[in-house]
């Protein structure tokens, strides 16, 4: 694990592990996970409930709970600094300032009593020494960047004025308002209707490529991750198994869970498909991370598995030039392609 | 499908929420949920209804079974009104006319078992009890895939995808005509989604009972209905055959909507999105064509006229002036 990071990488993660103890026992909520984020680059994570992302980035933040949860291993490398390394002090300095974090539900972290101005002020003051006039001409900068409609008159109001898709905007002008060189979205935009879902992602993509920032895009919808990134990467279960760009990914996929993802997908544009055509299911479903098999997670759901499947995890090799896959089965799978 | 008459009809069908204000709870506008809805339904055909969050889905599903009270407006179920029937004229019905809501957890009591729930409709309607019940209940947990020796389990031992399996069973209970699914997978898995789909494709070719199936996911929506209808804000503004809707959408809002489904195939990427801003509120709908304040083809006439869903091919209908033959959409 010494390979040099380049240049232009901002975020490394490598051999990430978050686990949680309860009192079902100890779960690894995240288990040896590496990435990279380039700047302007877009990284997609993708996976189903309770696969690890929103854990993932809430350790690249340093904001796991503990207790119940704690990083046990690995580093998260922020523009050279391991911020796992960081006091509680030199964290809060980094966050809202080199990453910034958005969530589902904006209201979660906006506060319902303040003017969006002046939230957007606080987040600025935090990290920059600027006039109270300054930092409030910035903040109605920032919602103009982010196409609000009025931002003057915008700034003034309180977020439940706001419909669902301009908090999210808000909460964008927020996390972006100090220039971020990381931005996580967690699932911004799954609690929106799609035509803002649309919106949304436009925006967040435009200005990211932009500003240079590089940004995590965390979410359960494959679309989301054709439309918006370059590369991604597939948890299930606490692991990655697959990484690739966005183009191979889509074009073959190596990982078997993956395929199946895509298959159980219908499709707006499947019009050849008769009206009660079955969807190819993955069967049974996620497992407790409690409770998970030895050998390969997947192996209970997986049509391909053999008996090593299920007595040996699969390390994650690069099955073709930058395609990884944890899968014993892999290499068979490229080849027939 | 050689019906003559459908098995739901429903016609004008309006529901209006009183808005109050101020200390003496006055009335201080109107939400105009559902306003002005028909469509028909026959036996063993899913009609899909999408449109964004607010635009009247739920209050349609849930005025069509009188759970909601409608303002005004007909409901023929078999040809019988069934909107201004008693509750107890209206009990018999009941029995056909089943929902599966979306939060499959909300819909189950935590405190029964998953038997006493799937049979619980058997008793209120005195069909069955004791070993007779107990045997419906387990073919029923076997219809929609779970084991009958989980009937002793409660809801919380159940997965999600499990969960909506006993509330399809429980709504299958009585041996319904018409399941009305209000975004029955919308907070499942992906992986768990195309159980559940598949699941509820097989139960109606085995059963040929009628679908009204709401979801905003119109991926889902396109690949169980056989037909689809569209609305904006409390109106139908477009309903079509499946196929011929999603290959051929005549309306404005139709074709934003279809647009901003993000496919998953990194070489169909798109660039600007169709439309913007957001719906506006029911409260004060806009005048005209509800959609003339987002609409890049907005004419004058828009804005004070209210456009009637017209034919628009066979088996095709759609409401807006640029189907009036004076103009096309692309
Ligand atoms: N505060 C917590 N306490 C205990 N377990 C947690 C907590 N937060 C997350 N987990 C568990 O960690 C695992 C990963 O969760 P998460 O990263 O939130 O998944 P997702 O991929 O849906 O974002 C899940 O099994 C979840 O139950
Ligand atoms: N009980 C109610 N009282 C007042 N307004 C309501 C009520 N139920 C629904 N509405 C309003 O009616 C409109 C349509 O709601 P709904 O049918 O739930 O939409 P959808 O299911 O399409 O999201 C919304 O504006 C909603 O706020
Ligand atoms: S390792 Fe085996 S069980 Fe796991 S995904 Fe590959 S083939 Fe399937
Ligand atoms: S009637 Fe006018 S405003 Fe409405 S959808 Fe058609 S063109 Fe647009
Ligand atoms: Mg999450
Ligand atoms: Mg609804």
């Amino acid at each position: 694990m010494s390979e040099a990071i380049p240049a232009e990488t901002v975020l490394d993660v490598r051999n990430l592990q978050t686990v949680f103890f309860t009192n079902s026992g100890l779960f690894r909520a995240v288990d040896n996970v590496s990435f990279s984020v380039r700047r302007g680059e877009t990284l997609a994570i993708v996976g189903e409930s309770g696969c690890g992302k929103s854990v993932s980035a809430l350790s690249i933040m340093r904001l796991v709970p503990d207790p119940p949860g704690r990083i046990v291993g690995g580093s998260v490398t922020l523009e050279g600094t391991d911020l796992l390394k960081l006091d509680d002090a030199a964290m809060r300095g980094i966050r809202g300032n080199r990453i910034s974090m958005i969530f589902q539900e904006p209201m979660t972290s906006l506060n319902p009593v303040m003017r969006i101005g002046d939230q957007i002020i606080e987040a600025v003051r935090l990290h920059q020494k600027v006039s109270s006039k300054e930092a409030w001409k910035q903040a109605v900068d920032m919602l103009r960047l982010v196409r609000i409609p009025e931002p003057e008159r915008r700034a003034q109001e309180y977020p439940h004025q706001l419909s669902g898709g301009m908090r999210q905007r808000a909460m964008i002008a927020m996390a972006l308002a100090c220039r971020p060189a990381l931005l996580i979205a967690d699932e911004p935009t799954t609690a929106l209707d799609v035509t803002i879902q649309a919106q949304i992602l436009a925006l967040i993509v435009d200005l990211q490529q932009r500003l240079g920032t590089g940004l995590i895009l965390i979410t359960h919808d494959l679309g989301v991750v054709a439309q918006t990134a370059q590369r991604v990467i597939v948890m299930y279960a606490g692991k990655k198994v697959e990484e690739a760009t966005v183009e191979a990914l889509f074009e073959t996929p190596l990982h078997p869970y993956t395929s199946g993802l895509m298959a159980s997908m219908p499709a707006v544009i499947a019009l050849g498909a008769e009206s009660d055509a079955r969807l190819n299911e993955i069967p049974g479903m996620v497992p407790s991370l409690t409770n998970l098999p030895p050998g390969c997670a997947f192996a209970p759901r997986c049509k391909l598995a053999i008996d090593r499947c299920r007595q040996e995890y699969p390390p994650l090799s690069e099955v073709k030039p930058n395609h990884w896959a944890a899968c014993w089965r892999a290499g068979e799978i490229a080849g027939a392609s | 499908m050689t019906e003559q008459r459908p098995l739901l009809e429903v016609t004008d069908l309006v529901k209006h929420y009183a808005v109050r204000g101020g200390v003496l709870r006055r009335q201080v506008g109107t939400v105009h949920a559902v306003d002005g809805v028909s469509f028909a339904l026959s036996a063993g055909e899913t009609l899909g209804l999408v449109g964004e969050s607010g635009c009247g889905k739920s209050t349609v599903a849930r005025t069509v079974l009188r759970l909601v009270e409608p303002t005004s407006g007909a409901i023929k179920l078999d040809g019988e009104d069934i909107a201004p029937l008693s509750k107890t004229a209206l009990r018999p019905y009941r029995r056909s006319m089943q929902i599966v809501f979306q939060d499959p957890f909300a819909s189950l009591n935590p405190r029964m078992t998953a038997g006493d729930i799937v049979g619980e409709p058997l008793s209120v309607h005195g069909i069955a009890t004791g070993a007779k019940k107990q045997e419906r209940v387990a073919e029923l947990f076997q219809q929609v895939g779970l084991r009958p020796d989980q009937m002793k389990n409660f809801p919380h031992q159940f997965s999600g995808g499990q969960r909506q399996r006993i509330c399809i069973a429980r709504a299958l209970s009585l041996g319904p005509r018409l399941i009305v699914c209000d975004e029955p997978v919308s907070a499942l898995d992906v992986s768990i989604q195309a159980q559940v789909i598949n699941l509820l494709i097989d139960l109606q070719r085995k059963q040929n009972f009628s679908y009204l199936f709401i979801a905003h996911d119109l991926a889902v929506v396109a690949h169980i209905s056989h037909r689809v209808a569209v609305m904006y804000l409390g109106r139908i503004v477009e309903i079509a055959d499946k196929h011929e809707l999603f290959a051929n959408p005549r309306h404005p809002y139709t074709q934003a909507l279809l647009a901003s489904v993000p496919i998953a195939d990194p070489k169909a990427r798109r660039t600007a999105p169709l439309i913007d801003g957001d719906v506006p509120s029911p409260i004060n709908p806009p005048s005209g064509c509800a959609f003339h304040t987002r609409c890049r083809y907005a004419m004058d006439r828009c804005k004070t006229e209210r456009p009637a869903l017209q034919a628009a091919g066979t088996a095709h209908q759609v409401a807006c002036w640029l189907n009036d033959g004076t103009g096309r959409s692309e």
